[in-house]
């Protein structure tokens, strides 16, 4: 036997022993040092999938539904699971060019190669039902369940608000939000979007390479079920709303109606309007770009917003105040020749049965009386000057909810204009300027400026005699019985409320037999008040207060028409009108309703 | 002379028990990689696994027949048998279908039946044959020649049917020429250019011949002052330039695309995770989440959902690094060493050459293929598509690793009738 060479046995074993001990290092390496693998597993096999709630779903006073929604899909994407695949069938399913394709793969890459974003959102539901079936073509694909909002009638888009992608700012702030998410931008999507938004759940599925579902990580223990939104029950009257909205058309201008024994908001009108369907879905950014630069200012809610000097509407508070303070008694009959005339100065006055008491110059809407009256308020003896006087005049007013932001469930709600004594200071000089220098007060001129929902909530105050519960939207949330308390508290003004019977009297004599007689009802007992703003850019802006019945009144109101004129040519018909369809239900005046709706006074300009 | 009462007598049991062990892992490691919901049943013959276990039944059949078969046969037909598989390789380029781009099977019916499996035994036994004649001797460039010869044909074969991963395989029989007298310097040159190959490919070609020159320079300085040392260092400096040249050479113009990208993704030059580098990626996460203890059985996400591509066959090992993890992995790698380690020690017993030869030259081609298949789905080894001996899917490569280990064991049954 020729064998020399035994002894090279122990060279292959060690080899063999070495090379084995190396595969084992390396396995060690992998599988227990290096945990990065483990993330890569999970990575390529657990697909986190957001379960999102419904949201809740808003009704009117009635149980009548204002928002439900619709079901839509978000097309997602991961790139990094994206392979090769037919592109122009894939553009062609989705209706999109090929460059649109590579912009938005490439967006999606910017933003991160492993998580899923939005490749094309709010599929329409032709598009998603075609696309479904090809999904499985294009891995790195999937579709995502959304909700969309709808509206069944097209009214009360800015009270109700949108819903919009959720800012960045926001998701750095609120861990609850992801990319992607909706939340509600304005409106009472936006006061209530806790409420609404429910709890988004959480569903681990596991996918293939081909990213088809295979079933859920560990039989779903982790996963966690969307909690259904809570719906709100609000306190507006879809019927009375849509009324509102559809007597205002082609009119810029605001109406709020409230009812007085709770502060509940029955309308709240704000026009232009739009069908607030036409933001959502995927015409979304072009419809709301369009309505953003309308000259019209559609998205401008100016039944919170706008401020306007209230003009002779405002006479009853300065009735009150003066009642209050004792410088006028309610037989008090002051003189007008024709307006007041001071040292050169006039406000006019128009020609009407003289002299007036407290009743009749609110019948009347006596420039002369008030001026008066206003005068008496702020050079009273008990004050030390005019500026003592002033403030108090003030402090009245802020009691009436005047020149503050009311507390109200809405957001982006304006706090008017009561003007300082520090602004008169500093316009005129300290104790440069008397009561004559800010005298366009009296009749609700001036600096003043009063948004329609303050002005409601005046009416509501004077039908109420002397309180006012804020105005409010939501009743309840969740269910119809869980009543918002937020609003139950009784506001009372600074007026002794034996005050207020003339001022009601003499509302009530505006219908009878005053300003607002055309806007009279046969068998309703309104009370109204009729006031002409002058507007210095065109037409005056018409405006109306009112509230009816006149004992335990159901409903106050206040109307601002924008370039209309008098305030009984449009403001009082259409307060009334309001007023007759809120407390009858229907509408007999016909003809009078008729003329309100054609009446475009927008092409005016 | 003694009678051999039946045909198990002699059989070496640790080696019939490693085998079964292993083949009883690879069955079960397929119906893991491959399972779905839909085909639970493990011997479900519409399936890889229970194809696998036809193979298997059929091969320990096989193994029987060559139990039963008298001792002899093998080194009389030796040289026929390596004739016959050459023939065969050589028929395979014409007659073969096409798949994966190189032309290496026929296909007969359903089965495809891939030459180059079997070669390699037949190549063994007509090495062992041709080193147990009379007056070979690995010292002499004659045997040097025609033992080179022998293991070069099939080689040259193969590369003609464009599947390099099997012809690569035959290198492992210089451990059988080691063995067998061939001088240490041989692997030591081997290793040498293993080392300059990987150097010539990650460093910057001009940077290594530099280094080289210094080297070479540094070396000539400290040796002693003699003709011969000078001479070999120089020859030794020369040759190294002229292989760093050449594989630079090849790579850049001769190595197709998919070979480059092997070597590149091998070599962590390319890290295109979704092109070439994806199946090495997804292979080392599939073993790497597995971590200590592994994700138990069939609850591999990576293998069941087809992350790891090839997972029944050349990639079967991560199933069983996912499944099994750290543990279940080295207990696999241990059950491959130890049939190793046995099958030298049996080699050694033999009181022939021809059996030794054998018994060195398959525990080669498995050590060949248990390294290179295991460490290529770790990432040491370039991705060159061979089987796991004895795990992974495949009738040939489970026939054909049958039929070697099994000669092996028949010889060493046999080897007390052998004068």
């Amino acid at each position: 036997m020729k064998d020399n060479y035994n002894n090279r046995k122990h060279v292959m074993t060690t080899i063999f022993i070495i090379v084995g001990v190396i595969l084992a290092l390396r396995l060690f390496y992998l599988q227990v040092i290096d945990t990065k693998y483990k993330i890569s597993a999970q990575n390529n096999v657990l697909r986190h999938v957001t379960q999102y709630p419904l949201r809740g779903l808003i009704y009117d006073r009635n149980g009548k539904l204002l928002v439900y929604n619709e079901a839509s899909y978000d097309l997602m994407v991961v790139p990094r699971q994206v392979r090769e695949l037919d592109t122009l069938e894939f553009c062609t399913l989705l209706g999109i060019s090929e460059e649109e394709f590579e912009q938005k793969m490439q967006r999606a890459r910017n933003f991160s190669h492993f998580r899923p974003s939005i490749f094309e959102r709010q599929l329409s539901k032709e598009t998603y039902a075609t696309f479904q079936e090809k999904l499985f073509r294009f891995p790195g694909f999937y579709v995502q369940p959304r909700t969309l909002r709808k509206y069944p009638n097209p009214i009360a888009a800015l009270t109700l608000g949108y819903i919009g992608e959720v800012s960045q700012s926001t998701i750095d702030n609120d861990p609850y939000y992801r990319i992607g998410d909706y939340i509600g931008v304005s409106g009472l999507e936006n006061t209530y979007e806790k409420e609404l938004r429910g709890q988004k759940g959480l569903k681990i599925k596991l996918v293939d390479v081909h990213n088809r579902e295979q079933g859920s990580y560990k039989d779903g223990i982790f996963d966690t079920v969307p909690v259904h939104g809570n719906d709100l029950f609000t306190t507006i009257d879809m019927e009375l709303q849509a009324y509102g909205e559809l007597l205002m058309s082609n009119k810029k201008g605001a109406i709020v109606a409230i009812e007085p024994s709770t502060g509940e908001i029955l309308a709240l009108v704000s026009t232009p309007s739009f069908d607030p369907n036409i933001l959502v879905g995927s015409k979304r950014s072009g419809n709301f770009s369009r309505l953003f630069n309308d000259p019209d200012k559609p998205l401008f809610n100016r039944a919170l917003m706008a401020q306007y000097p209230p003009g002779s509407a405002f006479k009853m508070v300065n009735a009150l105040i003066a009642l209050n303070e004792g410088v006028v008694k309610p037989e008090t009959r002051i003189g007008c020749a024709r307006g007041y005339h001071f040292r050169g100065l006039t406000v006019r006055c128009h020609q009407h049965p003289n002299p007036t008491d407290v009743v009749s110059s609110i019948q009347f809407s006596c420039n002369a009386y008030y001026c008066q009256v206003f005068r008496s308020i702020l050079d009273n003896n008990n004050y030390k000057n005019v500026e003592a006087g002033f403030n108090a005049w003030r402090n009245y007013l802020k009691s009436f909810g005047l020149g503050i932001r009311l507390g109200t469930d809405l957001p982006a709600v304006g706090a008017g204009n009561v003007p300082t004594s520090a602004y008169y200071d500093k316009y005129h000089g300290r104790n440069r300027w008397r009561s004559i220098t800010v005298i366009s007060l009296a009749i609700g001129q001036g600096e003043l400026g009063i948004t329609p929902l303050q002005l409601a909530n005046m009416a509501t105050i004077i039908a109420n005699r002397g309180y006012y519960y804020t105005p409010h939207i939501v009743k309840a949330v969740g269910t119809p019985d869980n009543h918002n308390d937020k609003f139950t508290t009784k506001h009372h003004t600074k007026i002794d409320q034996k005050h207020f019977e003339p001022v009601v009297e003499g509302m009530f004599q505006v219908m009878e037999a005053g300003t607002g007689r055309w806007s009279r009802h046969d068998s309703i007992t309104i009370c109204g008040k009729t006031g002409t703003v002058q507007n210095p850019h065109g037409e005056n802006h018409s405006t109306f207060i009112a509230f009816a019945p006149k004992d335990e009144p159901k409903i106050a109101i206040s109307v601002f028409v924008e370039n209309s004129g008098y305030g009984s040519v449009w403001a009082a018909p259409i307060a009334s009108l309001m007023i007759e369809k809120y407390l009858t239900g229907k509408v007999k005046r016909k003809e009078l309703e008729q003329r309100m709706i054609d009446g475009n006074l927008m092409s005016a300009q | 002379m003694r009678k051999t009462k039946n045909i198990f007598q002699h059989v070496d049991k640790p080696l019939v028990i490693i085998y079964l062990m292993l083949i009883f892992i690879g069955w079960i490691s397929i119906y893991a990689a491959v399972y779905d919901d839909a085909h639970k049943n493990i011997y479900d013959l519409s399936q890889s696994y229970g194809k696998q276990l036809l193979w298997i039944v059929t091969g320990v059949f096989l193994a029987i027949i060559i139990l039963a078969i008298d001792g002899k046969f093998f080194t009389t037909l030796a040289y026929p048998l390596y004739a016959i598989s050459l023939i065969l390789l050589i028929a395979v380029i014409f007659l073969g279908v096409e798949i994966n781009a190189s032309k290496s099977w026929f296909e007969i019916g359903n089965f495809r039946i891939q030459p180059a499996e079997f070669a390699k035994f037949t190549t063994a036994l007509a090495l062992a044959k041709y080193l147990s004649t009379f007056n070979t001797k690995l010292e002499n460039l004659k045997t040097k020649v025609y033992s080179s010869i022998i293991i070069l044909l099939p080689v040259i074969i193969i590369v003609l049917q464009n599947d390099t991963g099997s012809a690569l395989v035959y290198f492992a029989f210089i451990f059988v020429l080691y063995r067998e007298g061939l001088s240490g310097n041989w692997l030591i040159v081997g290793l040498i250019m293993t080392a300059l190959f990987i150097l010539a490919l990650i460093v910057n070609e001009f940077i290594l011949m530099g280094s080289l020159t210094l080297l070479f320079l540094i070396l000539l300085y400290y040796t002693p002052k003699k003709k011969k040392a000078i001479i070999v260092i120089s020859s030794i400096y020369i040759m190294s330039m002229a292989f760093v040249f050449a594989v630079d050479y090849t790579y850049d113009n001769i190595l197709q695309r998919h070979q480059k990208e092997r070597i590149d993704v091998l070599l962590g030059r390319e890290v295109d995770l979704r092109g070439a580098g994806y199946n090495l990626h997804q292979s080392k996460i599939a073993i790497g989440s597995g971590g200590i203890f592994g994700k138990g059985f069939l609850n591999g996400t990576q293998t069941k959902y087809n992350f790891v591509p090839e997972q029944s066959t050349d990639f079967i090992f991560c199933t069983i690094g996912e499944e099994w993890g750290f543990v279940g992995s080295v207990f696999v790698i241990f059950l491959f060493i130890l049939l190793l380690v046995r099958l030298v020690k049996l080699a050694e017993r033999q009181r022939s050459t021809f059996s030794r030869v054998y018994g060195y030259a398959v525990a080669s081609i498995l050590f060949f293929h248990i390294f290179v298949n295991i460490g290529m789905t770790m990432g040491l080894a370039p991705v060159i598509g061979i089987p796991l001996p004895f795990i992974s899917y495949g009738g040939s490569s489970m026939w054909a690793f049958t039929i070697m280990l099994f000669i092996f064991i028949k010889l060493d049954a046999y080897r007390l009738q052998v004068l």
